[in-house]
């Protein structure tokens, strides 16, 4: 049963993206990115005053994030207004997939504010809200090791491939999901999850097509903050 | 070995800067094995082998001996608790703000009260961020009237310009100006010279990172001056 993307992708074809920074006027930082019809705007605010204080770290700044869907944005029993405990998982895996870059030695007992917003959602949203967070850490200026690239792998129909649509991940046939953040230099990777069953030596290649797919990602984040002071 | 970017090249984190021991890392950078790479998103600089990242973008951190302008936002028994358009907030104590005796419990919005714009000068930061203010030195003052304007802190230094030029070149508009470290601008003047003064502010804001900004700004503020005229 040999599976065929809807779309006729090849396993290490991703859906068109784009990448913007800045656009966000009254947040210190901001990130947009899209991936085929998946939406992701992120802004940063901080590093800011935190209260309560028994939230605060004399030693370093913490790192909050927020990953909501907005009610309108797919289909579906997942979008639903308001938190559910789904976006308090993302959430909590977008923040510990892009704390192991951050220096926050610099502000302690302060918090950096990460929003994500999904205005329109096609699968993939963790991964694109956590290039969308990457590219507006680095515009609020916040010291960071690396900049974070992420992709949904999959394995569906016996294949493993990467940046599953939502068409793909209801395969009739069943599917694994695997979303996947890296930084691309050093290919450390700080988010792997999965959902499905699959055999190892797929999970193994799955990660092996994110890492390629990652570095042609993080050239796109990059643009899109060089754009926004443009060339001379 | 080699210098992989060149000076004044927008860089951003994650960016490797030069391969091999020739290089040292300076601030915004950090040695990765034998390569200097880029942790925030700025500018280039050389100076000799180190290389730094001046930053493009970022809040305040407040530094000792800067001079900022901030308001004050509580009224204590022993000084005023001043925001400084950081993610921390100041003290300014009495000792430090005036040279008169003021006894014990006296009414202390007789000098600053809750809102009120000063110019001040940080003496001390420690390590946990708890911020010394101090009043004494030249300049150093309450604003009194006027307008707040803010700016990005990592523009301040080019809206001062090289020795002062920049601020020379706006008070052509016969407005007082302070700037402040932290990217708060006091502005005080004829109404419709303030506004003037904004649009120069914000040219020199938008343009910051671009060679010839002196000359390009001195052009802007004449064709400005010509606008008026015709008003």
């Amino acid at each position: 049963m040999a599976f065929t993307r809807p779309d006729n992708r090849k396993v290490n074809d991703f859906r068109d993206i784009e990448a913007k920074a800045g656009i966000i006027k009254r947040a210190d930082g901001s990130g947009y990115f899209r991936i085929g019809k998946t939406v992701a705007y992120a802004a940063v605010y901080g590093p800011r005053d935190l209260y309560p204080r028994f939230l605060q770290n004399p030693q370093k700044g913490i790192l909050r994030c927020s990953y909501n869907m907005m009610p309108f944005s797919g289909s579906g029993e997942r979008v639903r207004p308001g938190t559910n405990r789904r976006s308090r998982e993302i959430s909590h895996v977008t923040e510990k997939a892009l704390l192991p870059v951050l220096d926050l030695t610099e502000f302690p007992n302060a918090v950096v504010d990460v929003f994500i917003e999904l205005p329109q959602t096609d699968a993939g949203t963790r991964c694109a809200g956590i290039c969308a967070a990457s590219i507006a850490l680095a515009d609020a200026g916040i010291p960071m090791r690396d900049m974070v690239s992420a992709i949904a792998a999959g394995y569906i129909g016996g294949t493993a491939l990467i940046d599953v649509s939502k068409e793909e991940e209801d395969y009739a046939g069943g599917m694994a999901d695997i979303p996947i953040a890296l930084l691309p230099r050093t290919g450390e990777i700080t988010l792997l999850q999965m959902d499905g069953i699959m055999p190892k030596d797929q999970l193994k290649k799955a990660i092996m097509l994110a890492k390629e797919a990652c570095k042609k990602i993080i050239t796109v984040q990059q643009k899109a903050l060089k754009e926004k002071y443009g060339r001379w | 070995m080699a210098l992989l970017a060149k000076e004044k090249d927008i860089l951003v984190p994650g960016e490797e800067i030069a391969k091999g021991m020739d290089y040292i890392p300076g601030s915004g950078t950090y040695r990765d094995k034998d390569s200097v790479v880029c942790q925030r998103f700025g500018l280039l600089s050389l100076s000799g082998r180190t290389a730094h990242i001046i930053p493009l973008t970022g809040k305040y951190a407040p530094k000792k001996d800067d001079t900022i302008i901030g308001i004050v936002a509580d009224v204590s028994f022993s000084g005023w608790r001043i925001d400084t358009n950081s993610a921390y907030s100041a003290m300014l104590n009495v000792k430090d703000a005036t040279s008169e005796f003021v006894s014990k419990g006296a009414d202390l919005t007789r000098f600053f009260k809750i809102g009120d714009i000063i110019f001040t000068k940080i003496f001390n930061v420690t390590s946990q961020k708890l911020i010394d203010l101090s009043m004494r030195g030249p300049e150093l003052r309450k604003l009194e009237g006027g307008t707040i304007i803010s700016v990005d802190p990592n523009k301040v230094p080019r809206l001062i310009g090289k020795n002062a030029s920049m601020v020379t070149l706006m008070e052509g508009t016969g407005c007082r100006i302070y700037i402040g470290q932290n990217g708060l601008v006091w502005i005080k003047g004829e109404p419709d010279a303030e506004v003037r003064l904004i649009k120069i502010i914000k040219k020199v804001e938008e343009e910051a990172h671009t060679p010839g900004l002196t000359k390009k700004i001195e052009d802007y503020v004449n064709e400005i001056k010509k606008e008026a005229k015709k008003v």
